[in-house]
C-alpha cells in the first residue's frame, strides 16, 4: 500500500539529509508503529506519505513514493487527501470548520462526494468513533481525546486507505489515550485500513502494532520487521519489554498480559517488597493550599484542596485532563485567583509576590516549555535569566549543562529538540534557586533517553532539597521519580499517599511493571533487576 | 388557536433570514427617534432571541453586545453633554465653559446643558445600543460561520477566511494569557512597553505557526482540489462582488444619515447584494464542492422575511421625525402603525420552528497556566 523506494530527503539549507536511502514496504491493512528518538526524521517520513514532504515544507525528495499506486511527485497532497488522512500533533490547531458534524464533512465537501453519501458516512463515522454525543459540539469545547477522535473521524469520512497518525497520544491521559487506539484499532479491523502511526510512548501501542518501522537516526538504514524482532534490538522500547531484556525472557513479551506468565516463577524469587532507596526526610513545608477553591465561571475547577508540600518531596499529580491539576499549580504560582481559602508558598501569598520575589519562591516549567523562552539564542537566555534571578553570570549555563550536557550556545531555542528545550526551561527556572519547582506535563513529546535524563536531573533536585510537584499523565515517570502521588477528580483531592500506595490501588494510573508484578509492589525495572540481583546474592 | 411554531419539527432556521431581520430591525431603529420606539424594538429583538437562540457558546454574544450598548448609551450621553452642538431651550445647568478657537463654530466645550441636548444625547445613544443589540441577535439566532456556509460557491475562499479569522481570535486571546503567565514566571514586568515588547514577538510567532499548521491540514484534506474556473470568470464575479459591496455601502449611509434621499439608500441597499450575488452564482456553477446539509429555506423563514418586511415598510412610510430634526423636550407620542409593526417584529419567537433539543455544553475553561 505505501512503498518507499529509495528515498531521500534534504531539507533547504540543511547540511545532511534527514532521510537517506529509505526502502520500505507497508502492506495493506497493516498498522506499522514507527518509532525512534526525536530528530530522527519521524515527522518528515509520515509527511512523505501524502506528498507534504517536500510539495509543503520544500526540501529535495529524491527516490519515489508510492501510495496505492500514485506516486507523489505527480500528485499533491490535495490529490492524495481521498487515499490518505493525516492526523496531525496538535489536531485542535488544524480543524477548519467550528462543529463536529461540519468539520466530519469538509474533506468530503472539497472532495465533491454527492450530498445524500455525505450525510450516510458522517453518520457512519459518528457511530465508528464514538462522536454521536458530540455532533453539535463547537470543535473548540472538546477535550483533547474528543478533538483526537474528531481529527481522525474528520479524515475518515473521505475513506481514505491509509490512514497517518503523528503522535495521537502524546498529550492525553490514559483514559482517552485508549479511547483513540480502540478507536484506532477497530479502523484496521472493520474497515481494513493501513495506518502508519508515530508515538513516543510505546507502552500503550506496542500491543497494537502488527509491524514496527525502526528509524536508528544519523544515517543507518531504517528497519522494518515483526514488533518482536525489533523490540528484541531497538535501543528504545517501553518498561515491559525492558524487563523481558533485562531477564532474557524468551519470547520477548510486548504486552503486560503476555508478560504475566513468565512473571508467576519471577514473582516466587522476588522479596515481598522491593528494597526501598533511603529518601531524604521531607523537611519544611514550602508550599501549601488550605480548603483552596478555584473558579472559572460557574465551573469549579478546584473544591477546596488541601494540600502540603514539604522540601525534599517529588510529588506526582495525576488524573484526567480537567481534573485541576493545572489550576493548581497555577494557584501556586500566584497564576489563578483563588475563588476561596488559602494558598501559601513560603510563607507568601503568591498572588502578591512579583518579580525576583516571586521566582526565589517559586517557578512553575509550564505544559510548553517554549513559553518561558523569547531569547534569540540560548546563549542570550541563560544570560537574561542571570539577570532576572540576580545570579551570577553562568548560573544558567552551568545548571543547563548538568541537566542536559553541551548544548551549541549559538542555537535558536526554537531549533532545538523538545527535550532540550525543556532541560533549558528548567535550567532557567532553576536559576533562581526557588525550594518549589512545579512541572506541568513535562514528558510531552520526549523519547526515552530524554526521558531518563529528566528523572536524573529531578532525582537530583531533590536530593538537593527542592520540592517538586510533577502534573503529569505518565505513569511510568511518576513511578521513577515520586515519593507521593496526588490523584485529583473533578477538582478534589481522591487519593493522597505514598506513590507505590497509591499507584498499586488505581489500576489506570499504574506503570506496567507494577501490573505485571501485582500484587508485589514493584514499579519500576531498576526495583525488579535491584531485587532480584539481592536476592541472588543472599541464597 | 394553535400557535403555528410549536407543530414544526425542532431545527434551526436558514441564517439568511435571521440576519435580514435583524436588518430590517436596524433599519427601523435608523428612522425613530421616538424613545418609546427604540425601547420596543430592543425589546421586540429580546423576546425572539430569548425564545430561538441557539445552544452554542456564541450564543452568549447578545448579552455580551447588549452590554456594550449600555456602555454606548453611557458614554455618548456623557460626550454629547460636555463636548458638543448646544442645542437652545430648557437650561438644566450651567458646566463651567471653556472657550473653543473660531473654527469649531457651533462645537462647545462645557456651558449650559439644556433638556433638549440631554434626550438628543440620550436618544442618539439609544439608537446606537439598539443597532448593537439587533447586531447580537442576529450572531444569537445564526452564527456568522452558518451564514457564510450559504454563500455562493465562488466566494468560498472568503468565506473560509472569515470562519479561520473567526477561530483566530479567541486562539490569539488564549496565547496572550498564557505567554503573560509565562513572562510572569520569570520575574519580569507584565505591563508597560517592556512587558508587550515581551510578549508581542512570541505570540506572533505562534500565531504564524499556527497558520502555517492550518494551511498544511487544508492541502491534505482536499482545499482547492477543485478549483477549476477560469480567470474571466473569477474577474467578473470579483468586480461585481465589489460593485454590489459598494452600492450596499453607499445605501447603508444614505439611510443612516436620515437625508431625504432614503428611498435611493433602500434601492441600493437591496440591489448592491442582489448585484454581488448573481456574480457569485454564475462564477460559482462551475465550482464542484458539494454542500453538506445545507440549510433550507421554508415557509418559517418566508414568515420571518415578511414580519422585517413589514417593519421596515412602517418605519419608511409610517414614523415621524427623523433623526434629522431634534426631539422636543417632551413625554414621546405613541405613533400607532410603527408601534404595532413593531409588535409584528416580535412574531418570528412564535412563527419559527423550535430549536433542535438542549446540547450540554461544555464551557471552555480559561485556564492561566
Amino acid at each position: 500500500m505505501i512503498v518507499f523506494d529509495r528515498v531521500s530527503v534534504t531539507y533547504a539549507d540543511a547540511a545532511e539529509p534527514v532521510l537517506s536511502g529509505v526502502d520500505l514496504k507497508v502492506p495493506e491493512g497493516e498498522l506499522c508503529l514507527v518509532v525512534g528518538r526525536t530528530g530522527s526524521g519521524k515527522s518528515t517520513l509520515l509527511g512523505c506519505v501524502n506528498g507534504l514532504v517536500p510539495h509543503f515544507t520544500g526540501g529535495r525528495l529524491s527516490g519515489r513514493v508510492l501510495v496505492d499506486g500514485r506516486d507523489t511527485r505527480e500528485h499533491r497532497p490535495r490529490d492524495l487527501a481521498d487515499v490518505v488522512g493525516v492526523v496531525g500533533q496538535n489536531p485542535a490547531s488544524t480543524f477548519v470548520a467550528d462543529t463536529v458534524e461540519d468539520e466530519l464533512a469538509y474533506t468530503m465537501e472539497s472532495l465533491g462526494i454527492a450530498p445524500d453519501v455525505m450525510r450516510r458516512r458522517v453518520e457512519d463515522t459518528l457511530d465508528l468513533l464514538g462522536l454521536a454525543e458530540l455532533r453539535d459540539r463547537p470543535v473548540a469545547t472538546l477535550s483533547g481525546g474528543q478533538a483526537q477522535r474528531v481529527a481522525i473521524g474528520a479524515v475518515l469520512t473521505a475513506h481514505p486507505k491509509v490512514l497517518v497518525l503523528d503522535e495521537p497520544t502524546s498529550a492525553l491521559d490514559p483514559g482517552a489515550a485508549e479511547d483513540v487506539l480502540a478507536a484506532v484499532q477497530r479502523l484496521v479491523h472493520d474497515l481494513g485500513l493501513t495506518v502508519l502511526m508515530a508515538e513516543h510512548r510505546l507502552e500503550r501501542v506496542v500491543q497494537y502494532a502488527d509491524s514496527i518501522l525502526w528509524l536508528p537516526g544519523g544515517g543507518a538504514p531504517v528497519e522494518l520487521g515483526a514488533p518482536a524482532d525489533v523490540m528484541g534490538r531497538c535501543p528504545i522500547a517501553p518498561p515491559v519489554v525492558e524487563l523481558g531484556r533485562a531477564l532474557h525472557w524468551s519470547p520477548l513479551p510486548l504486552t503486560v498480559r503476555e508478560a504475566r506468565r513468565p512473571a508467576v516463577a519471577l514473582r516466587a524469587e522476588l522479596p515481598a517488597a522491593p528494597p526501598y532507596a533511603a529518601r531524604p526526610v521531607p523537611g519544611d513545608v514550602v508550599g501549601e493550599l488550605s480548603r483552596a477553591s478555584v473558579r472559572y465561571g460557574s465551573v469549579a475547577a478546584l473544591r477546596e484542596v488541601d494540600l502540603a508540600v514539604r522540601a525534599g518531596e517529588t510529588v506526582a499529580l495525576m488524573g484526567r485532563n480537567g481534573a485541576g491539576k493545572s489550576s493548581l499549580l497555577g494557584a501556586l504560582t500566584g497564576l489563578v485567583r483563588p475563588s476561596d481559602g488559602r494558598v501559601r508558598v513560603a510563607d507568601s501569598d503568591p498572588r502578591e509576590l512579583r518579580g525576583r520575589e516571586l521566582i526565589r519562591r517559586v517557578g512553575l516549567v509550564p505544559q510548553q516549555p517554549a513559553d518561558l523562552l523569547y531569547g534569540e539564542t540560548v546563549r542570550d537566555e541563560c544570560a537574561a535569566a542571570d539577570r532576572d534571578a540576580d545570579a551570577p553570570a553562568g548560573t544558567a549555563s552551568t545548571l543547563l549543562a548538568r541537566i542536559a550536557g553541551e548544548i551549541d550556545p549559538q542555537r535558536h531555542p526554537r531549533d532545538l529538540s523538545e527535550g532540550q528545550r525543556l532541560a533549558l526551561a528548567l535550567a532557567i527556572v532553576l536559576t533562581s534557586a526557588p525550594p518549589l519547582v512545579l512541572l506541568d506535563e513535562p514528558t510531552r513529546g520526549l523519547d526515552y533517553p530524554a526521558k531518563a535524563r529528566l528523572v536524573g536531573a529531578l532525582r537530583e533536585l531533590a536530593d538537593a532539597g527542592h520540592a517538586i510537584v510533577l502534573a503529569t499523565h505518565d505513569v511510568e515517570l511518576a513511578a521513577e521519580v515520586s515519593d507521593r502521588t496526588v490523584v485529583l477528580a473533578d477538582g478534589e483531592v481522591v487519593a493522597d499517599g505514598p506513590s507505590r500506595e497509591v499507584v498499586l490501588q488505581t489500576p489506570l494510573f499504574a506503570p506496567q511493571v507494577a501490573k505485571i508484578l501485582a500484587p508485589l509492589p514493584y514499579l519500576t525495572v531498576a526495583d525488579v533487576v535491584a531485587a532480584r540481583a539481592e536476592h541472588r546474592d543472599a541464597s | 388557536m394553535t400557535v403555528p411554531g410549536s407543530g414544526q419539527l425542532p431545527r434551526l432556521v436558514h441564517p439568511g433570514a435571521w440576519w435580514l431581520w435583524a436588518l430590517c430591525l436596524a433599519y427601523a431603529a435608523m428612522r425613530t427617534t421616538n424613545l418609546l420606539l427604540l425601547v420596543e424594538i430592543a425589546a421586540a429583538v429580546a423576546v425572539v432571541v430569548s425564545a430561538r437562540r441557539g445552544q452554542a457558546p456564541w450564543a452568549n454574544a447578545y448579552s455580551l453586545l447588549l452590554k456594550l450598548g449600555l456602555v454606548t448609551v453611557a458614554i455618548t450621553t456623557v460626550l454629547q453633554l460636555a463636548i458638543g452642538v448646544r442645542a437652545p431651550g430648557h437650561v438644566l445647568v450651567r458646566l463651567p465653559s471653556v472657550p473653543l478657537p473660531s473654527w469649531l463654530d457651533g462645537l462647545a466645550l462645557g456651558g449650559p446643558v439644556t433638556g433638549e441636548a440631554v434626550i438628543n444625547a440620550f436618544g442618539a445613544g439609544l439608537r446606537l445600543a439598539v443597532l448593537i443589540a439587533c447586531f447580537g441577535a442576529a450572531n444569537a439566532l445564526a452564527h456568522p460561520a452558518r451564514l457564510v456556509r450559504i454563500l455562493p460557491a465562488a466566494l468560498y475562499e472568503v468565506g473560509v477566511a472569515i470562519v479561520v479569522a473567526m477561530t483566530f481570535v479567541p486562539q490569539l486571546a488564549e496565547s496572550l494569557v498564557r505567554l503573560r503567565a509565562a513572562q510572569r514566571l520569570r520575574g519580569r514586568p507584565i505591563t508597560g512597553i517592556r512587558g508587550l515588547r515581551g510578549i508581542a514577538v512570541p505570540v506572533l510567532e505562534e500565531a504564524l505557526e499556527r497558520a502555517i499548521g492550518l494551511a498544511a491540514s487544508m492541502d491534505s484534506r482536499g482545499y482547492g482540489r477543485r478549483a477549476e474556473q477560469s480567470a474571466a470568470v473569477r474577474r467578473a464575479s470579483a468586480a461585481a462582488l465589489l460593485l454590489g459591496l459598494g452600492g450596499a455601502l453607499v445605501g447603508t449611509y444614505q439611510v443612516i444619515s436620515g437625508g431625504d434621499r432614503h428611498g435611493l439608500g433602500i434601492a441600493l441597499l437591496v440591489a448592491g447584494p442582489a448585484v454581488a450575488l448573481v456574480g457569485g452564482l454564475a462564477a460559482g456553477r462551475r465550482g464542484r464542492r458539494t454542500r453538506y446539509r445545507p440549510d433550507r429555506w421554508r415557509s418559517a423563514e418566508w414568515a420571518v422575511l415578511a414580519c422585517g418586511a413589514v417593519v421596515v415598510l412602517a418605519y419608511a412610510f409610517g414614523a415621524a421625525g427623523t433623526p434629522a430634526t431634534g426631539v422636543p423636550l417632551a413625554w414621546p407620542r405613541l405613533e400607532l402603525v410603527p408601534f404595532l409593526a413593531t409588535l409584528v417584529a416580535a412574531l418570528p419567537a412564535l412563527v419559527t420552528p423550535p430549536v433542535p433539543g438542549a446540547v450540554a455544553v461544555r464551557p471552555q475553561l480559561a485556564v492561566a497556566a
